[in-house]
């Protein structure tokens, strides 16, 4: 218990970032959610590449552009490792966002009017917009799974046999809810279907094995786990990915083009076209390296252990968490406080150096099933101390004078309490 | 239980009293039979709107009144600015800007948050708009 809670003090100096004031206060960065904080190991290990290596890949026939070519696809091979994939599994895109569009658009070419595409009711918008859009483009169906009130989906999915993809969420980035993917891809298998995971906030935060969870494709992004941003990865079965038509076309995705057509790369390079973000692969490798010393293991239970704190520091306070108790959930604490709007709320915080997400997050449909138009929301990080859990409280608190809400009393809207 | 709060941390910051006031007890809320036009905005960061609804003769307001959901910054501005639109023409509304809410709430606003107190006067703006398109 004591070398799990005293991860965060341990890493914080690794952290420039959190060394730094923020309005004359030590800042407590709880919003790793919607993008992390880099350790110097990443930013050093950038550096050194462009001061190094720098060249593009896959092209110059020199000394340089080969150490560039090595320590890209080095970075594919330490990327894939981490979630158990083989190198030419692993395709490095922008971010989830990118990766989650490759697919919708590149697996619905293949099917036939009618097709149903199962989704659920937390998706992130990355993972609701693209295969809404393609779907309304190529006459597809879009069926979401409903979210009960404690925030978790139900365990038959009700496949039928039109349900050709089910892509769901590993972990929500409102609710902390962890889905159990595994069985889910189980049952998209069963049902004839390829499923595809939202990994934004799992890889970062516990361990993920592709082989051992089955599933068919995965996609996360860099920024969210210590790394750079415009990095982020798509991890496919490699019999699905060469039966996949590329999404961008261009240079580095060819292996022979003439005027009337082309011959698409081996991959991972077909689904790479272009100059790639090289010194951003370099620090997303780096990144890893920095998590596989630590142990996911031990990053998850030290996140867990600050997780069950947060609910005893927090819950006394009149303010409701959303999503499921602690034990099997993830460090994202959305949380309403009755009488003060989420952005209010932030604004207070701030003042006291205390950075959170206030809003929808990225999930309006889901705002929706929960009744609120939007919530704070706190989410923890290897970084994270008991001491950062002791302060959002004590600002909370403050939060609440400021608003005179310590009867809890719902304020009432100018139109009545309506939304 | 009377505790006394840094006034750097509320006072002197956004959330003055009389901010706080209007925000708890909004002025000229609901909406008006035979209005000229409605109109809702949305503000996409948070989801928050506002509809404003106003009375029009003359191409002068002759009653105005909003309604919606929000945090204390898009609902104040809304109520401070509802006050003070009655006998103004369409034309002196349509030049309002940014400084002209900016002055009605008195406070240090952010970049983030101005657009939670620019989203009355746009909702009332886009209604003005649409009911000059519509003639």
């Amino acid at each position: 218990m004591i070398t799990t809670t005293s991860l965060g003090e341990k890493v914080k100096e690794d952290f420039p970032i959190l060394q730094k004031p923020m309005n004359g206060k030590p800042l407590v960065y709880l919003d790793s959610s919607a993008t992390s904080q880099r350790p110097r190991q990443v930013l050093e290990a950038m550096n050194l590449f462009y001061e190094n290596k720098n060249a593009n890949v896959h092209r110059g026939i020199y000394r340089l552009s080969e150490e560039a070519t090595v320590a890209y696809e080095e970075a594919h091979t330490t990327v894939g490792a981490f979630i158990g994939a083989a190198m030419e599994e692993t395709i490095f895109t922008k971010n989830t966002t990118e990766s989650l569009n490759l697919l919708a658009y590149s697996l619905t070419k293949k099917l036939e009017k009618g097709d149903e595409i199962m989704l659920t009711q937390m998706e992130h918008h990355s993972n609701l917009v693209p295969w809404q859009q393609l779907a309304q483009e190529r006459g597809l169906t879009v069926r979401f799974l409903p979210v009960s009130k404690d925030g978790e989906l139900p365990q038959d999915l009700q496949l039928s046999n039109k349900t050709k993809i089910v892509s769901v969420t590993h972990m929500s980035n409102v609710l902390g809810t962890i889905n159990p993917v595994k069985e889910i891809a189980k049952q998209a298998h069963d049902a004839g279907a390829v499923c595809v995971v939202d990994a934004a906030q799992s890889v970062p935060h516990f361990p993920v094995d592709v082989q051992a969870l089955g599933v068919d494709f995965l996609a996360f992004s860099g920024h969210k786990m210590l790394g750079p941003t415009g990095i982020g990865v798509l991890y496919g079965k490699k019999h699905l990915l060469e039966g996949m038509d590329p999404f961008l076309y261009g240079g580095d995705m060819i292996r022979e083009v003439t005027f009337e057509q082309t011959q698409f790369n081996d991959l991972p390079w077909k689904f790479e076209a272009g100059t790639p973000n090289i010194a951003e692969a370099v620090g997303l490798a780096a990144a890893v390296d920095y998590l596989k010393k630590l142990g996911m293991d031990k990053v998850f239970a030290h996140e867990q252990s600050l997780t069950q704190y947060a609910f005893e520091r927090l819950e006394p306070l009149g303010v409701t968490i959303h999503g499921p108790p602690p034990g099997n959930r993830g460090g994202v604490l959305s949380f309403s406080v009755p009488g003060i709007h989420p952005h209010d709320l932030s604004t207070l915080l701030d003042q006291d150096g205390i950075a959170i997400r206030g809003g929808h997050h990225c999930a309006m449909p889901l705002m929706g099933v929960l009744g609120v138009t939007g919530t704070a929301r706190a989410s923890l990080y290897l970084y994270n101390t008991k001491d950062d859990i002791d302060r959002l409280a004590e600002s909370i608190e403050k939060a609440k004078k400021v608003f005179n809400q310590d009867d809890a009393g719902q304020r009432p809207t100018s139109n009545g309490g309506r939304r | 239980m009377t505790e006394t709060i840094d006034p750097s941390y509320a006072g002197e910051g956004i959330y003055r009293e009389f901010i706080l006031d209007h925000y708890k007890n909004p002025r000229n809320t609901g909406t008006l039979p035979n209005a000229s036009f409605s109109h809702k905005e949305f503000n996409p960061v948070c989801g928050d709107h506002i509809t404003f609804t106003a009375r029009v003769s003359d191409e002068t307001i002759q009653e105005a009144r909003f309604q919606g959901h929000g945090c204390a910054i898009s609902q104040a501005a809304a109520s401070l600015l509802s006050e003070t639109l009655k006998g103004k023409t369409l034309e002196e509304i349509k030049t309002l800007q940014r400084e002209h809410m900016l002055e009605l709430l008195s406070i240090p606003i952010g970049p983030v948050r101005t657009k939670c107190a620019m989203l009355g006067l746009v909702a009332l703006k886009k209604g003005i708009e649409e009911y000059e398109k519509n003639g």
